[in-house]
């Protein structure tokens, strides 16, 4: 697999995601929600919002990201351009990262980059928003690549969604936990390499495997 | 002339069963093979794993090749354009003879339809748009599974030409078709697919 079909990929992916718009302003408009009416619902005191701060953007971010997983590669099988992968006898395992990395950039780093905004509206204090960034920019890709999984172990089910949540939710609770516990400990001044270095770690496995047992899973369900 | 697709005895198992009998196969550079069989008989199975969509269960398949594959779905994505359509192809894979974006729209006969999406496009001519990215993106070996599916007779005219025009670059075809034979010259190599086991 060379080089020139990665780039054609990742752009026309690109170009597929400026073309859906809406949907793929989508899981932004779901963190801001979130972020909007949990307040309206539990109170707006600046106390109890800074303690739940890195738990509900934290939440917001995942489910933010499960939203589009159904469609990852869906369209592309039922249209006949999943299987074009495969014309030849390769193993596309770079063009799938490819799809996994554009999953990241549209769902993943529009949500990091309005965190500053969410944070400030959650009274997060200034200390812990360097941590809530380096949390997301550890963590969002695992969330993008182990439902990128999920998506594609599920392709070849009816309404593969629910089972999709439910093989997702088990498997990003420590990324929860870890990323959660970072912002928090920032929060208090103590200090949040380990939670950070936990989430790193939890990354790079994630990015070593996933690429070829998402190839795997999707090709079972070409055949 | 150089073999350039080969399989030898090769079947594809679904569920631990053989999908159709075995098959032996051997396209040769300006050769072409044209699949039969009923309904069910396993043509687009045996094509994509002709293609290497498919890994055979048993036999081997060796291509000696680039192979353009196009399936029912003839790959296109709706919500992009003609042109942009062909443009990916293109760069998804490069090759120094490809024709240019234009010139294959026209070949196919969907000259100043470049900016139309293809969502708004017939079956036809998206079928059409399909043959163009044989051409945007030349390879040796052309599986085509039911070129001749939703086009009218104009546009199966089309596809007999461009099956002449690659044969006579020596290139290899193997296609899958119903009722219409493809009309070129020198006459085609067939093969009839039979299901492994006969439907009671």
């Amino acid at each position: 697999m060379n080089l020139n079909a990665m780039r054609a990929l990742l752009l026309r992916d690109l170009r597929l995601a400026i073309r859906h718009g809406g949907e793929s302003l989508m899981p932004l408009i779901f963190l801001f929600a979130v972020i909007i009416l949990v307040p309206l619902g539990i109170g707006p005191g600046p106390n109890l919002l800074s303690s739940i701060a890195p738990g509900m953007i934290w939440v917001a971010a995942l489910l933010a990201s499960l939203l589009p997983l159904e469609q990852l590669f869906r369209p592309d099988l039922d249209d006949g351009t999943l299987e074009q992968w495969w014309v030849g006898g390769r193993f596309p395992v770079s063009l799938v990262g490819i799809r996994l990395f554009s999953h990241w950039l549209v769902t993943g780093v529009p949500v990091i980059a309005f965190a500053p905004l969410a944070a400030e509206m959650l009274y997060l204090p200034d200390g812990a928003l360097p941590v809530l960034l380096a949390s997301l920019l550890l963590g969002t890709p695992i969330l993008s690549l182990v439902g990128g999984l999920a998506a594609a172990l599920t392709l070849g089910t009816n309404r593969g969604s629910v089972l999709l949540s439910i093989l997702v939710f088990p498997i990003v609770v420590p990324v929860l936990i870890f990323a959660t516990g970072a912002v928090s400990a920032a929060a208090d001044d103590l200090p949040a390499r380990a939670h950070l270095g936990l989430l790193g770690a939890l990354l790079i496995l994630a990015v070593t495997l996933v690429p070829l047992t998402a190839t795997a899973a999707l090709r079972l369900n070409i055949e | 002339m150089r073999v350039l697709l080969s399989a030898q005895q090769a079947t594809f198992s679904r569920a631990g069963e053989p999908v159709f009998q075995p098959v032996d196969i051997e396209v040769c550079g300006g050769g072409m093979t044209v699949i039969r069989g009923d309904n069910g008989a396993g043509k687009t199975t045996l094509l994509r794993l002709l293609a290497g969509i498919l890994r055979p269960s048993s036999g081997r398949v060796t291509r000696r090749a680039g192979i353009s594959f196009m399936g029912h779905g003839s790959a296109v994505k709706s919500e992009l354009t003609c042109r942009e359509n062909l443009d990916f192809r293109r760069r998804f894979a490069p090759s120094r003879s490809g024709m240019d974006t234009s010139a294959a729209l026209a070949r196919v006969g969907l000259a100043g339809h470049g900016l139309r999406p293809a969502i708004t496009l017939s079956a036809g001519q998206k079928r059409r748009l399909g043959l163009a990215c044989l051409l945007v993106a030349p390879t040796a070996i052309w599986i085509l599974d039911e070129p001749y599916a939703s086009l009218d007779d104009r546009g199966c005219g089309l596809v007999d030409e461009l099956l002449a025009s690659h044969l006579g670059r020596d290139g290899a075809v193997v296609l899958s078709t119903h009722q219409r034979l493809p009309q070129v010259k020198p006459g085609a190599q067939q093969l009839v697919v039979k299901r492994f086991r006969a439907l009671s």
